[in-house]
């Protein structure tokens, strides 16, 4: 089995504070993995590691085969990237947008007239490149932004709560997009708190204080916990870990007294 | 992978230029803030003393007095502010800021003088500004001993010797600033100072904006290199500041009417080094910097060094050697003498290699930390 990213242990501290602890996941190639965690649980840090943002304190991780300690210049050239927060330059114009980056992943000519034209029509972009990126609404935003990480044809997605606060039709024009790149062969890693969107997911992980509760597919997951879906998943997983949290203190006030 | 790519550089570029465009109000200060620093401290960094005011007692009333006094004004360097009748005047003229010098002419001095019987004529000076005080007490000194030699030539021909014949004369001649005006010191270094300053700004900001608005996130994400980003930050403010580097030339020269003695190519091409090393020094700034509020106390905390240890204000030569080193850390160091020796030596490149050579050097040495400095993570 062929893995667009692979990690074993991956952990990440910020002084006394550990973020990500001891992270073990597997992601097929082609698949859809939605990632799943209370805000603050460190799915962003994860994240920001496999893209090469931050360097982890320990572990091993490969994303498409190479190095995240070592090689992270040559995953950053190989995915698409797009952040919680809006992070693209609200003072140029979509087309300016997608000129900058086409330039910074070196697409130009030919190539690059095709790949905007497509991207902004995947996106319901059309008539609105000549305004201030700054000036869109979230949805729009948001599929911007999405335009801009799929330029270069990436291998790998990762996306980074992209629905949060979208209206609908984004979010259904969002999905339209991942699933069929999906298909393409495309790997996407995908984090969010709508539970309809993380129903679709091929496969998911539940990330809560630093910590992997539970992985695998959305109709696995409800089985095991024996509920009806995958909220109740979530409920029950975050109580039982912060139960689990709460005996250990417990145990632990209770051995110095 | 690893190799410079043209298109990210020239991407980073265009990005900036829309940017700048679209931000007129910044561009705007780029452009004028160096006019407008120009025009008030070219004025305000006059060091040259003259038109002292000047209170006059004069207890002689005679023409022979009135004739000193006129000595003293037509100098230039006195002016008569008030005539006073008592010490108690004069002291409290001084006290009060009225005026800062006062000549006191005794009761005598006409019968004395005609009677070619030695006569002495006093002056107080305000003390509390040395450059003041030096001005005033010199002059006042030279205008006395030529109104003497003046007197004694006249009688000797009265006397039929014929023309007094000093045995020593000392024969100075300055160069390069013959009437030793401060005006033609000062604004070269002026002009050095602000250009500094203001495209220092311009692109410590440039990167920290990017962090504080999050689009640096994105563009980390990217192939792209440090090198390709910073080069590509600086090349449009290059041109701005090139620009705004004119506009202050063209004041120093045809408004303060400061001469330029040397080659304006060399002038041009060593501003240009000079440019880029105050912005490299800007990206610098703002790789240690976290917010555009840091970026800024940052650029400020250099304006008074660059004042101080560059030579603007005080001599180099008379600082200790550490102060002296300490002053090679600042770019407007070497820049001084550049300017100065262009604008009134004339001198050329074979006397001003070596302050070339150092420029050059902290360009390239302040660019490479700015290099390393830069990671692409995220703090």
């Amino acid at each position: 089995m062929e893995y667009a990213i692979h990690c074993e242990n991956l952990t990440k501290r910020f002084g006394d504070r550990i973020a990500v602890n001891s992270l073990s996941i597997s992601i097929r190639k082609g698949s859809i993995y939605g990632f799943l965690g209370p805000n603050g649980s460190g799915k962003s840090t994860t994240i920001r590691m496999l893209c090469g943002l931050l360097v982890p304190t320990s572990g091993k991780g490969t994303v498409l085969g190479y190095d995240v300690m070592t090689q992270s210049e040559e995953i950053k050239q190989r995915i698409g990237y797009m952040s919680q927060k809006f992070s693209l330059y609200e003072d140029l114009t979509v087309e300016e947008n997608l000129d900058f980056y086409a330039g910074i992943y070196g697409i130009d000519g030919e190539r690059r007239k095709q790949r905007k034209k497509e991207l902004i029509a995947m996106a319901g972009l059309t008539g609105r490149e000549k305004q201030l990126a700054g000036s869109l609404s979230g949805g729009w935003k948001q599929r911007l932004a999405l335009s801009c990480a799929l330029l270069h044809q990436p291998e790998l997605l990762i996306l980074d709560e992209p629905t949060a606060g979208v209206d609908p039709v984004s979010r259904r024009i969002f999905w339209n997009v991942i699933r069929d790149l999906a298909r393409q062969g495309i790997t996407v890693l995908v984090t969010t708190h709508y539970m309809d969107e993380a129903q679709t997911c091929d496969w998911i992980g539940f990330i809560f204080f630093g910590n992997l509760l539970a992985q695998g597919t959305p109709a696995e997951l409800i089985a095991r916990l024996q509920v009806d879906n995958l909220e109740d998943v979530f409920v029950t997983l975050v109580q039982r870990e912060e139960e689990r949290q709460a005996a250990a203190r417990n145990r632990r006030t209770e051995e110095r007294a | 992978m690893k190799r410079f790519s043209m298109s990210r550089y020239l991407s980073i570029v265009r990005k900036e230029i829309i940017q700048i465009k679209r931000d007129r109000p910044s561009l705007g200060i780029a452009l004028m803030m160096p006019l407008l620093l120009m025009l008030l401290f070219g004025y305000a960094v006059n060091t040259d003393v003259n038109h002292i005011r000047t209170a006059v007692w004069d207890q002689s009333k005679s023409a022979a007095s009135r004739e000193l006094v006129d000595n003293f004004v037509n100098t230039q360097y006195f002016d008569v502010a008030a005539y006073t009748e008592s010490y108690a005047e004069i002291e409290r003229l001084i006290d009060d800021g009225t005026v800062d010098a006062a000549i006191v002419i005794p009761p005598d001095y006409a019968r004395k003088r005609d009677n070619n019987e030695p006569v002495s004529v006093q002056m107080l000076i305000n003390g509390s500004d040395p450059n003041i005080a030096r001005t005033a007490s010199a002059n006042a000194q030279l205008i006395v001993q030529n109104k003497a030699i003046a007197l004694q030539e006249r009688r000797m021909q009265k006397e039929g010797m014929g023309k007094l014949e000093q045995p020593i004369q000392l024969q100075a001649r300055v160069l390069f600033n013959p009437n030793m005006e401060s005006i033609v010191f000062n604004i070269p270094g002026l002009i050095g100072l602000i250009m500094q300053n203001v495209t220092m700004i311009l692109t410590a900001f440039s990167l920290v904006r990017e962090k504080e608005r999050g689009t640096m996130e994105q563009l980390i994400v990217t192939p792209i290199r440090p090198f390709e980003l910073m080069l590509g930050k600086i090349t449009p403010y290059v041109f701005i500041g090139l620009l705004s580097f004119t506009i202050v030339l063209v004041l120093g020269i045809y408004w303060f009417g400061v001469p330029l003695k040397g080659s304006f190519p060399l002038l041009m091409t060593l501003s240009l080094l000079f440019l880029i090393t105050t912005l490299s020094l800007g990206i610098f700034l703002s790789t240690v910097a976290k917010t555009q509020l840091q970026a800024m106390q940052m650029a400020f905390a250099l304006i008074l060094p660059s004042v101080l240890l560059s030579g603007f204000m005080f001599p180099r030569d008379t600082m200790p050697t550490v102060i002296q080193w300490l002053g090679g850390l600042v770019p407007l160091t070497y820049f001084l003498e550049i300017l100065r020796g262009i604008f009134l030596k004339g001198v050329g490149l074979d006397s001003l290699w070596r302050d070339t050579l150092g420029m050059a050097a902290f360009f390239v040495l302040i660019l490479t930390i700015a290099i390393l400095r830069f990671r692409k993570k995220i703090e």
